[in-house]
């Protein structure tokens, strides 16, 4: 048992939190999510250069690493609030081509995703589905050996910025059968596709996704057809980890600031860090950070033991995080007071990335639930 | 990053499991009702760990430690906790046992660390008084030199299971006039049997006999019994706190509770159903298993990083806050868990003989006793408002 980092993590480490420090500071990412591309391409380019879109494949797949890497990684992204997609392109869309593309698909996909010429967003969710994955109104029918591909898609992250989609589909079945879910890889210059795009109110992009009449050649199938649902729980188990781990991030520079701000702010002729009452606010902030790291840690050991185990920890991290996440976000506005509120502070966003995080795949009620019914009896 | 043990750890756990279930005395009374178990059985585990050499595993080898690593003892406290024993009471084995071989003579290690490995001399701890609880540097039982000896006045109270103990270890006042009162405090071993101590009962909520008053009148004790220096205690009393927060967490036991608390919410109904098929009371166990896990990580972390050779630091204030808001929760379910089979207050029950009287299901007569009870966990060993301020002062900096 440990909690070490082998030589090659902690240089991942260090080359992306350099990375963001030098070239993400406060200012620069304030501009980037102003400006009309609202993310750093020319970022992507160096992340790229340096190897660090490999770190979570393994060597047959030109890259040196896995899920800790990715944990790493967004932990990093995190502390700056980075928006770059890596989790849709690397985490999900790598993910599911690593689990469950065939060996052509691996080579010509994660080859243009580990060179940095493909971007991906994963197009999972639907405007009635909320977080289950199963209820699917988008269809992809068959056509000979072919897939006529019909549907909209819900806030997709990073679809603006990306080349091509991971995209679920039901390919049979009723609306929300388990069974009859397919994955394909769709390009987002085929005919048939659209997009509605906007900013996201943690200042990301996304995009409203419709499909009409998309013809997709059997090639476009990412593993079993119609059985694509274990699949896209995995990855998105494997999103979900990621994602707490950039929420954990978040919340290391949030307490951070919460506690710098209280000491310099002065009331009634003190420092308001001497105050008791928030003092034991910062005390629990700083519990609840440690319980994350440790949930964080939990989830991404345990991403390739069984469905079961992978489940009930992934879950139990986000339920965990999740809470933790609100609790720390809104602590720290409070303790920021009327400067909390303020657009002008980096704090505000933070509290605006960490409450949007809740929901991400799967809010706390959901994951609660899902535990629940693989725990309980 | 890895949870796995080693095979060298799986063997160890092979072993000592064996060990227990070999061992373990047969018919000893239950844990958490304490004053319903004899002081025999209270100390018969500790008595065979002691002839085993395994009493004192987190001492130094060359005074009866085992040597194991952080990761063993671990390992140990799991598989006690799975039997659910009795274990050595920590007032001998953690807490003036490595203040008397940190700081005692040659004398003192000689004279009281074998009754402490044995398991055959009971300890009691004198820290608490009416006016100084949180704030323990308060305290004001007086001891004054007088020729060889001290002479004790005042009144401590808390003292756990001090009706069944042959020595105490007590905090007093030898310099009423230091500039601090911190720096005033003398750390004394005393005999409980000395003329002048009497120890009065408290009855607490949970209708048990578990702490008392001991009152000190004139007492008389040899110089001899003084541990380090003179109005230096402090400094001893704050590694024996320090000493008694690692391994508060109590993970392994919460564990066991949770499968507890699931058995009897399956044996529950609730609409025809068993409580557990309820997702409002599931939520709550969830809830708790979810949170038990991050507090098990943590303290692995903690562990991995004792290992490593870091000594446990401000973290154990986080695993003492979050281990007993999990053990008191733990004891609110159970109690909400059993309905109105809470209520019946088994003290009350005839005790004719016969075994056929109890009423309602038996996981039900204790837990009601057993959460009143549990309310002392965020109190005592530093209440949990104390160890955040540990917290803001030694990790935030404030």
């Amino acid at each position: 048992m440990d909690f070490d980092f082998t030589d090659e993590q902690n240089m991942v480490r260090d080359g992306i939190s350099r990375l963001i420090r030098e070239q993400y500071d406060w200012d620069t990412r304030r501009s980037v999510i102003e400006s009309d591309a609202g993310w750093r391409p020319e970022l992507w380019a160096q992340l790229a250069e340096l190897g660090m879109l490999a770190a979570p494949f393994s060597e047959e797949d030109g890259g040196f690493g896995g899920a800790t890497e990715a944990m790493i990684i967004m932990e990093e992204f995190g502390k700056g609030l980075a928006v770059e997609p890596f989790i849709p392109t690397v985490v999900c869309a790598g993910g599911a081509l690593k689990h469950g593309g065939s060996a052509a698909q691996r080579e010509e996909y994660i080859g243009g995703i580990i060179s940095g010429e493909m971007i991906f967003a994963f197009a999972f969710a639907e405007p009635r589905g909320r977080y289950d994955l199963a209820n699917l109104e988008t269809t992809a029918k068959a056509d000979g050996s072919d897939y006529v591909l019909n549907g909209h898609k819900a806030v997709v992250i990073g679809a603006p910025w990306s080349t091509h989609f991971v995209v679920t589909a039901r390919t049979s079945g009723g609306r929300t059968d388990k069974e009859g879910i397919s994955v394909f890889v769709v390009a987002k210059d085929a005919d048939g596709v659209s997009l509605r795009d906007y900013g996201t109110v943690d200042g990301r992009r996304a995009s409203e996704v419709y499909f009409e009449n998309v013809k997709l050649s059997s090639d476009a199938l990412i593993g079993e057809a119609d059985n694509g649902l274990p699949l896209i729980e995995k990855i998105v188990d494997e999103a979900t980890a990621a994602t707490c781990a950039e929420a954990v991030g978040v919340m290391k520079v949030t307490n951070e600031m919460t506690l710098d701000y209280s000491r310099q702010r002065k009331q009634f002729g003190a420092p308001i860090g001497s105050f008791q009452v928030l003092q034991h606010r910062m005390a629990d902030m700083l519990m609840e950070y440690e319980q994350s790291v440790s949930m964080c840690y939990l989830a991404t050991i345990k991403l390739d033991e069984d469905d079961a185990t992978r489940k009930k920890n992934v879950s139990s991290a986000k339920v965990r995080i999740g809470q933790s996440a609100r609790f720390i976000g809104q602590s720290a506005i409070q303790t920021h007071g009327g400067m909390g509120m303020t657009d002008e502070l980096a704090v505000g966003s933070y509290f605006k990335r960490l409450s949007i995080f809740e929901s991400e795949f799967g809010s706390v009620d959901h994951h609660m639930r899902r535990h629940i019914a693989l725990t309980a009896g | 990053m890895n949870l796995e043990f080693t095979p060298e750890e799986n063997a160890f756990r092979d072993e000592v499991r064996d060990f227990i279930a070999n061992n373990y005395p047969q018919n000893i009374g239950t844990r958490g009702v304490q004053d319903e178990m004899s002081p025999e059985d209270m100390a018969a585990w500790h008595k065979i760990l002691g002839q085993k050499g395994w009493s004192v595993p987190a001492w130094p080898t060359e005074y009866g430690g085992t040597g194991w690593t952080p990761t063993q003892r671990y390992i140990w406290s799991e598989e006690n906790a799975r039997m659910n024993t009795v274990m050595p009471l920590p007032f001998g084995v953690s807490m003036v046992g490595p203040v008397i071989y940190t700081f005692g003579s040659d004398e003192q290690k000689a004279e009281y660390l074998p009754g402490i490995r044995s398991g055959n001399v009971w300890w009691c701890q004198g820290y608490s008084e009416p006016g100084a609880g949180s704030d323990l540097a308060s305290l004001k039982t007086t001891a004054v030199r007088d020729g060889d000896d001290y002479i004790l006045n005042g009144q401590k109270t808390w003292t756990t299971l001090a009706q069944h103990a042959d020595w105490g270890f007590f905090l007093c006042r030898t310099d009423p006039d230091a500039p601090k009162p911190q720096m005033g405090i003398s750390f004394i071993l005393v005999d409980m049997k000395s003329p002048g101590i009497e120890v009065r009962p408290i009855k607490l909520i949970d209708g048990g006999h578990e702490v008392n008053e001991v009152w000190l009148t004139d007492v008389r004790v040899p110089a001899a019994n003084l541990i380090g220096e003179e109005n230096k205690g402090w400094t001893y009393a704050k590694f024996l706190l320090a000493h008694e927060r690692s391994g508060i967490a109590g993970v392994a036991r919460s564990k066991r509770g949770v499968e507890q608390l699931k058995e009897i919410a399956a044996a529950e109904m609730l609409d025809g159903k068993p409580l557990i098929e309820d997702m409002g009371f599931a939520t709550k166990i969830s809830q708790l298993e979810i949170d038990l896990s991050a507090l098990e990580i943590t303290e692995l972390r903690t562990l991995a990083g004792e290992q490593a050779g870091k000594g446990p630091g401000p973290e154990s204030s986080l695993l003492k806050v979050k281990g007993t808001e999990i053990q008191q929760r733990l004891t609110e379910l159970t109690l909400e868990a059993v309905g109105y089979y809470g209520t019946p207050d088994f003290r009350s029950f005839p005790d004719d003989g016969s075994n056929d009287f109890p009423i309602g299901p038996d996981y039900a007569h204790h837990a009601a006793p057993t959460y009143f009870n549990m309310r002392k966990t965020s109190i005592y060993g530093g209440s949990n408002e104390i160890q955040r301020n540990i917290i803001t002062k030694m990790i935030l900096g404030l």
